[in-house]
């Protein structure tokens, strides 16, 4: 098909490992069954990403991951002119590549978008599934399989940086914590291929951690941090070292909970 | 938690408030004006923290006080801060104080009693007990004594010098010293220049070089005091368990050296750890909380009837290895200091044929279950050890099997020497185990003391209306901890059309200042031209490409604009002198219109601007009748909209007392931190330079209000002063660097005032 070669980079090809909290693979199929927009919330690093990676290769669908960012524009989206050899020539932006020839467009972190970006989402998330070109004097209709997925961290963002209830109201959310101590230990050991001994101590570390939000630290230690420590040490790096560089030091400045954590580490890994 | 037995809000206590208040007037019976005028805040402070007999004993020592012939300032002090004491150290402390207080009035040293209740807050803050306390009061009178000039050396005619200085430092010195260590300094202090008041005072004051030296040596160990919040969090984050710490000192229990423990006010440890067999006195803490906080978790407590004193014994050692073993469990890396600090008895040290051995017995049994190479032959010992462990392999992790194991052992190990009145207790304490009072209820008795462990205490204080702030002394230079009372109230009201109308009086300048918002507007955007790429083609640029390419040029690629937000990341406060020179008419002005007046109008305008802009910002008024008396009058908060409560508050300013810069700049500066903003401006509008009548140096509150701007300044918090005192650029120089705008012509300073923030934030 002519669509699935545009698209082709876009594909993924092999399984990603995700290891599911609850029935949230489920959901996401029915949700996509009717094509229902959706919205992945939790806190950084928690496997948003992942969780979305790995339904579209389930799905068997293009993803088309965008990190929004202050900077971008709605044409980042949508799409612009641009200049060539002969004359102006028209790019389409990430949303209408989607849209055009059904992926699944994936906003990530939407709120550090402005909200004039944002908006251009909307006709595309109710029944029309249209997206308007201004510019180009072109109205999209959504492919059918086209899909609008945006992630969202609900922790650390300003009052400034809330989504629109306009923009909130019209996605069904995925809520997601980080992974149950069992299964995050399991994932350290998937991803990693760390001693399956070792797995849970860092857990307990980083549930310490996580312990303090709100108490001198905005953030606990996510699952992500947890691998990269987990990785460190798989290749033979000292646990000390590897959670005071993966786990301590990018979290905090604050000299009690440095100490603390830093006790917390002799204190699990002898 | 209201620290007097009663209740403190039973009704038929509390009736009607407004005629109590005039009941407690009557029987403070205190003439002093300040008193009087200071008066009913203190009160409702008070209520809130005080019962009812906590405050009757607290308002009859008012009196007492205010009878004394001292003068106002002790009456103020302890009105002020007799309820924090109180709260901290219970209601008991108050004869405490008392008794020393008469005795301090029998030596020439009464006139120090301003200072000391001034004192006492922060003092009881850093001694953490009432025996504490006590002590410490024994100490101030040695102090007295040793330092008064006397006649014959019978009596004392001149006050020390050196007492006064003693109280002021001693809630500094406290922090960093444990009592014990300030006696030591004292002593010696006493002792070297004794008959020498002048140098006396230096020492105390910490103003010689040798005090200071021989106070760093007080400094051994690691104090409490300073790792508590470190310990805080090592509580929360290891053991999920945020209790509360307190302090006792081992210095001054001379018969028995207490031992950590638990009960329901929190976690009870020692003020002072030294550094011991390489364990140093952070882990030794540490190693103690673990213990407790796995008490706390894993331990459930038994019935104390019918158990016998050998059998108790024996029951918390096996229960302290269980929760040793628990521990390590979870924390293997604890493993080294655990066995650092635990005794390692030798074996053959107690003779059975002489002395009781009971308890050296247990403590081999601990170390042989914690130390799998304890090296003991004794089978008994070994039996146990490995009988603890299949125990605990069996699932049979619980204090009910410990109590049963440990009676068998009890069987198994006796000796007839064991009741013999001497008992062997060399190398038997465990210096990171509690005393295990939680471990025992009577049935006998109610169910409270049961409850001790599981009943922790909210550590929430009740909220109060007054702040206490330090000042700055610039010829010490060093702090006065809690030398102010600033008392925080809503404005009352008046009519918010008035404010309406400053806004159509002042139409034309409106109309001015909208032009400059719209500038401002963070909707606004900057327009970023002949960029690589964009979010929309640039037309002019676009074409003139094509046009060179069509050309055969090359045509330059830049051809996008794009745009980019200007976006506002501020948070302002506002603060408003409301002393009653801001009610003098303007100075050469036809009208009779009052500076005040003029300023209301400016702050009409400029909360409409910066509401326009959206910046988030709090306005109030500060002014102050002595440092006991320093008024905050919240008129806008960051959270309110600038509708018609603010704006009535601000429609009914009025002026009175002097100006204490310092204090406000500090409290208004803590509400702004609070505002997650890249920038925080604190903007003070003020006709004068600092004062106030219980100050005759004029550079006292003006090096204050300089180090509360540094203060700020420190918390990222820019200040910048807009002075209305055509005089002024000596004194806010001094205070305010270079920020700070001076305006000669008072009647313009509606206009001015909106620019002057404009031009600051543009
Ligand atoms: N359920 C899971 N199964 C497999 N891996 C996971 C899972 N959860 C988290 N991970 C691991 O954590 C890492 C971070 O997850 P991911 O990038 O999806 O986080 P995120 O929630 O999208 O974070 P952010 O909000 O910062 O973008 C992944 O790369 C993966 O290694
Ligand atoms: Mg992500």
């Amino acid at each position: 098909m002519v669509q699935s070669d545009l698209l082709h980079d876009y594909r993924v090809h092999r399984e990603p490992y995700y290891h599911p909290q609850g029935d949230e693979i489920e959901l996401f199929l029915a949700a996509y069954n009717r094509r229902l927009p959706v919205m992945v919330k939790g806190p950084t690093g928690c496997g948003k990403s992942r969780f979305v990676e790995y339904m579209a290769w389930k799905l068997g669908k293009p993803l088309l991951t965008v990190a929004c960012n202050e900077d971008m524009t709605a044409a980042d989206l949508v799409g612009r002119w641009l200049l060539d050899a002969d004359g102006t020539r028209w790019q389409d932006g990430m949303l209408t590549l989607a849209a055009r020839h059904g992926g699944i467009c994936y906003l990530d972190e939407i709120v550090e978008a402005r909200q004039d970006s944002a908006v251009v989402i909307h006709p595309l998330t109710d029944h029309r599934r249209q997206l308007p070109l201004d510019k180009k004097g072109e109205l999209v209709h959504a492919h059918p399989d086209f899909q609008l997925v945006i992630s969202y961290n609900p922790g650390y963002q300003s009052v400034m940086k809330d989504l629109k209830q306009s923009t909130k109201q019209r996605f069904t959310a995925f809520r997601f914590d980080y992974p149950s101590a069992d299964v995050e230990a399991e994932i350290l050991v998937r991803e990693t291929g760390i001693d399956p001994d070792l797995a849970p101590r860092l857990i307990e570390l980083a549930q310490s951690a996580r312990r303090l939000k709100g108490h001198g630290l905005d953030e606990g230690i996510s699952t992500r941090l947890l691998v990269y420590a987990a990785s460190l040490m798989a290749d033979g790096v000292t646990a000390a070292r590897a959670c005071r560089m993966a786990l301590v030091d990018p979290l905090t400045d604050d000299d009690d909970i440095r100490a603390t954590l830093e006790h917390a580490i002799d204190a699990l890994f002898p | 938690m209201p620290c007097s037995p009663d209740s403190p809000r039973t009704p038929s206590e509390r009736p009607d408030i407004e005629s109590r208040t005039e009941d407690w007037r009557q029987r403070l019976d205190c003439a002093f004006d300040p008193v009087q005028s200071i008066f009913a805040d203190c009160l409702t402070a008070a209520r809130e923290q005080l019962g009812w007999a906590a405050l009757a004993a607290y308002i009859d020592t008012a009196r007492l006080l205010c009878k004394l012939g001292r003068g106002a300032e002790p009456v103020l002090a302890f009105l002020e801060g007799w309820p924090t004491v109180c709260q901290r150290l219970g209601p008991g402390s108050l004869d405490t104080v008392l008794s020393w207080v008469r005795n301090i009035q029998r030596t020439p040293n009464g006139d120090v009693l301003g200072a000391f209740f001034q004192a006492l807050p922060a003092t009881a803050a850093s001694l953490g007990s009432r025996e504490l306390l006590a002590t410490y009061l024994d100490l101030l009178m040695e102090v007295a004594q040793q330092s008064s000039t006397s006649i014959h050396r019978r009596h004392a005619i001149l006050p020390s010098r050196a007492l006064p200085e003693l109280i002021r430092i001693a809630p500094q010195l406290l922090k960093q010293v444990n009592l014990q260590g300030l006696r030591e300094w004292a002593r010696q202090g006493l002792r070297q220049h004794a008959k020498n008041p002048e140098r006396q005072a230096d020492y105390f004051a910490m103003r010689s070089a040798d005090s200071r030296a021989l106070f760093q040596s007080q400094r051994q160990g690691t104090l409490l005091r300073a790792h508590e919040r470190q310990l805080d969090f090592y509580l929360r984050a290891l053991w999920d368990d945020p209790v509360a710490l307190i302090s006792y000192s081992e210095a001054f229990d001379e018969l028995r050296r207490p031992q950590p423990y638990a009960d329901a006010n929190g976690l009870h440890l020692p003020d002072l750890r030294v550094d011991r067999d390489g364990v140093s006195g952070l882990d030794q803490y540490r190693l103690t909380l673990a213990h407790l906080a796995a008490h706390r978790r894993f331990t459930q407590s038994l019935a104390a009837d019918n158990v016998s004193p050998f059998q108790r014994v024996s029951i918390e050692c096996l229960e302290d290895a269980r929760i040793d073993t628990l521990v390590l469990q979870r924390f293997p890396g604890l493993r080294k200091p655990l066995l650092a600090l635990h005794p390692r008895p030798e074996e053959e040290a107690c003779n059975p044929a002489r002395e009781s051995c009971i308890r050296h017995r247990m403590t081999m049994l601990s170390r042989a279950i914690l130390d799998p190479g304890h090296g003991y032959r004794d089978p008994v010992t070994r039996k146990f050890a490995d009988l603890f462990h299949e125990c605990l392999a069996r699932d049979l992790s619980d204090t009910a099997s410990m109590a049963e194991l440990a009676k068998e052992y009890l069987v198994a190990s006796r000796r007839p020497s064991d009741a013999f009145a001497h008992v062997y207790f060399i190398d038997t304490e465990v210096p990171y185990r509690d005393d295990n009072r939680h471990l025992w209820h009577f049935n006998d008795l109610d169910d409270e003391s049961e409850q001790d462990m599981a009943a922790a205490p909210p550590a929430n204080a009740p909220v109060s209306l007054v702040h206490h702030y330090p000042e700055w002394d610039y010829v010490s230079q060093s702090y006065l901890t809690d030398w102010v009372s600033l008392y925080e109230h809503l404005h009352p009201r008046g009519r918010a059309e008035d404010i309406e109308q400053l806004l159509h009086k002042h139409a034309g300048l409106v109309k001015r200042l909208e032009h400059i918002l719209a500038q401002l507007t963070p909707q606004d955007r900057e327009r970023l031209r002949r960029q690589e790429d964009g979010s929309e083609l640039d037309l002019d640029w676009a074409v003139r490409s094509w046009l060179d390419q069509r050309c055969r040029r090359d045509p330059d690629t830049r051809i996008n604009q794009s745009f980019r937000q200007v976006r506002r990341d501020l948070a302002v406060s506002l603060l408003l002198d409301l002393s009653a020179s801001l009610g003098d008419p303007v100075q050469g002005s036809r009208s009779a219109q009052s500076v005040l007046s003029l300023a209301q109008e400016a702050v009409a305008l400029l909360a409409w601007a910066i509401d326009r802009l959206g910046d988030p910002f709090a306005i109030a008024g500060f002014h102050s009748n002595t440092r006991h008396e320093a008024r905050y009058w919240h008129i806008k908060g960051f959270s309110e909209a600038w509708r018609e409560e603010p704006r009535a508050r601000l429609a009914a300013l009025e002026a009175a007392y002097s100006t204490r810069m310092g204090v406000a700049l500090r409290h208004a500066g803590h509400y702004l931190s609070g505002q997650k903003k890249e920038k925080r401006l604190l903007l003070i509008l003020t006709d004068g330079q600092p004062a106030d009548i219980d100050v005759s140096d004029p550079d006292y509150l003006i090096a204050d209000a300089r180090q509360a701007v540094l203060e700020l300044e420190r918390d990222g918090i820019l200040c910048h002063c807009i002075s209305l005192d055509p005089h002024a650029d000596n004194y806010v120089q001094k205070i305010f660097g270079k920020r700070f705008s001076i305006i000669d012509r008072v009647e313009r300073l509606p206009e001015r005032l909106p620019e002057i923030f404009l031009t600051l934030t543009a």
